[in-house]
């Protein structure tokens, strides 16, 4: 009888196991090819004229490979999104959680949540004929592809992402510290600004890395509403390219295997994977450090 | 005439329980040679949470420099009594309240009466210890510092002042500046109490301040009382008959609502006039 029941446990333990060493091999796997590849690429072309180079031409003859558009295309659609995503994120878990009444609470909640819910590919037409026909009446210089629109509709993407994180934490700080707060005669908003954010800072912090690397790695909007035109430039009415659009475009092509194209391809997935793995560590890290408990 | 007769009632009670009872009360003959004060004055309460009438028709006296407990069944309506004098039901959605609470004549309910002056006046200890969860001294200097106060020098003093006066000064003194969430439940009471303090409140508001904590540390922050009735006006919710009989001037017993019978605690607690105050008392309530 008892036996029966080790071995029961026996086998479900292996099987759950078993489904998380999927994850981790998958992970695995997807280094090794990504690192692979482009250390291909690293014996052709220097690591040092790919990261410093100004022009990026992977395809064209005479072919470049300077990074650094596609870098400050990527940091451009990250830097305007976060001034979208992370005040007003903030803004709405602050309401949320120290301002609303629960039928306020009940209305945009759910908004919040349908608003994550939509795919990506939506904001990205979204952008493309809602957001950037406004910004061209304002600003009739804009060009059709621009980075301000893509950057609003990923901001809008990533606004709940930012609301939920921050709203949780402050959430987990009980009434009763609130309370005590209201009764030195505090208000509502001394309470928000003077016990709540400084408490949650942490949190906040690390939402707001988090909300970043999404907007680094977000694909489908920029390669609708962004455009595909790798040249250095900083006006964000102008058309770019991103790290991750620039992958799009080129994997839809047919693209020969070992050639230097595909080679570039994992170069610059590597260097992605690399920026958002260590925005995710600082998040994780800021989140470690002088964590509050109740 | 009949106050001149009560006083006197009084401080032969006060004497007697001072032998019965051996409260430490220190400059009682100072305190009770001039007259007693009313310091707050509750007229016709009538409180609501929605429907449910929380507080009938209550009417209360406060003196000055006293202990007043407040006893009673659980959900008799005690934490809503107490919130109503620093007005903390404004926090509750749907809550209605009638009457007048006079505060030094002024009635602090009365809509242009300032909440933050209010506050200021009137200090509130919760059940829970609840420490803002920041630094020792960030906690203390909260309530200054809010009020408008900046000097560093200033600030310290309070800080060393008001941790002194809560007893946990010695406890404390070299770690101002770690986290009060690192204090044990009965420290962090009295960092509560400390926090009161700061602001210089002339009132104190107890919602049964020592029932989460431990016996040794409920005596210490008893004796504390002691040491504080003397500057400060005190009303202490208590479950415990014998916190209110140790510590307290004054007693009044909630029931429903209502209050049932108030009065010096000694009388109230060896001849109570009303039979349902002594079933109470004698713990045959049910
Ligand atoms: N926030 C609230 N909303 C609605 N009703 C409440 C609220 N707080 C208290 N009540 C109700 O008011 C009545 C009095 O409650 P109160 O908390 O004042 O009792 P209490 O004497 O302090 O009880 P206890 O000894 O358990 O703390 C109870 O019927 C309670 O259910
Ligand atoms: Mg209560």
């Amino acid at each position: 009888m008892n036996k029966k029941i080790k071995q029961k446990e026996f086998i479900i333990e292996k099987t759950l196991l078993l489904f998380a060493g999927i994850t981790i091999i998958t992970t695995i796997a997807i280094i090794l090819t990504l690192f692979g590849e482009s250390f291909l690429f690293f014996r052709e072309i220097p690591i040092w004229d790919f990261l410093t180079g100004t022009t990026w031409a992977p395809t064209l003859k005479p072919r470049s490979f300077g990074v650094l558009p596609l870098l400050v295309g990527t940091l451009m659609v990250a830097l305007f999104s976060s001034i979208i995503s992370l005040p007003l994120g903030l803004g709405s878990a602050i309401y949320l959680s120290e301002y609303s009444n629960k039928k306020a609470r009940k209305v945009i909640k759910p908004i919040l949540e349908l608003l994550a819910g939509i795919p990506s590919i939506v904001y990205g037409f979204f952008a493309l004929t809602f957001i950037t026909p406004i910004i061209k009446q304002i600003l009739p210089q804009t060009e059709i592809f621009n980075v301000a629109s893509a950057s609003i509709a990923i901001g809008i993407m990533t606004l709940p992402m930012v609301a939920s994180l921050c709203e949780d934490a402050m959430m987990a700080i009980p009434d009763s510290v609130r309370n005590g707060a209201y009764a030195l005669g505090s208000t509502k908003m001394e309470v928000a600004l003077k016990i709540i954010l400084p408490s949650t800072a942490t949190s906040i912090a690390s939402a707001f890395v988090l909300a970043i690397s999404r907007a680094i790695g977000e694909t489908m909007i920029v390669a609708i509403a962004a455009g595909q035109s790798p040249m250095l430039n900083f006006n964000p009415l102008a058309s770019i390219q991103t790290m991750t659009g620039f992958m799009v475009n080129l994997s839809l092509g047919d693209i020969q295997q070992g050639t230097i194209e595909y080679k570039t391809l994992f170069a610059v997935g590597a260097m992605l994977f690399m920026i958002t793995l260590i925005m995710n560590l600082i998040a994780k890290g800021i989140l470690h450090r002088n964590k509050v408990r109740y | 005439m009949i106050e001149q007769e009560e006083n006197k009632q009084q401080k032969n009670d006060r004497i007697k329980s001072r032998l019965i009872l051996n409260k430490p009360k220190n400059n009682e003959e100072s305190i009770n040679t001039s007259k007693e004060n009313i310091k707050i004055e509750c007229k016709d309460i009538d409180f609501h949470y929605g429907t449910n009438h929380a507080l009938k028709n209550v009417n209360l006296q406060i003196m000055e420099n006293r202990i007043t407990a407040l006893i009673g069944p659980s959900g008799c309506g005690k934490s809503t009594f107490i919130r109503t004098i620093n007005r903390m039901y404004e926090h509750v959605v749907d809550t209605k309240i009638e009457g007048t609470i006079h505060l030094d004549k002024e009635n602090v309910l009365a809509p242009d009466y300032d909440v933050t002056e209010l506050r200021k006046k009137v200090g509130m200890v919760f059940q829970k210890p609840n420490p803002f969860p920041k630094s020792i001294y960030e906690n203390v200097i909260y309530g200054p510092r809010k009020h408008g106060l900046k000097n560093k020098g200033q600030l310290d003093l309070i800080v060393e002042r008001s941790l002194k006066k809560a007893a946990l000064w010695d406890e404390v003194k070299d770690r101002l500046h770690t986290s009060a969430l690192g204090l044990s439940g009965g420290q962090q009471q009295r960092l509560c109490i400390a926090r009161c303090l700061a602001v210089d409140p002339e009132v104190l508001l107890m919602d049964e301040p020592t029932s989460a904590l431990d016996p040794i540390a409920t005596l210490k922050i008893e004796d504390l009382f002691q040491a504080l009735r003397e500057e400060y006006t005190i009303v202490i919710v208590t479950h415990s008959m014998q916190q209110a009989a140790r510590i307290s001037d004054n007693t009044a017993f909630f029931l429903n609502g209502e209050i049932i019978e108030s009065g010096l605690t000694d009388d109230l607690f060896t001849k109570p006039k009303d039979s349902r105050t002594e079933d109470y008392i004698t713990g045959r309530f049910s």
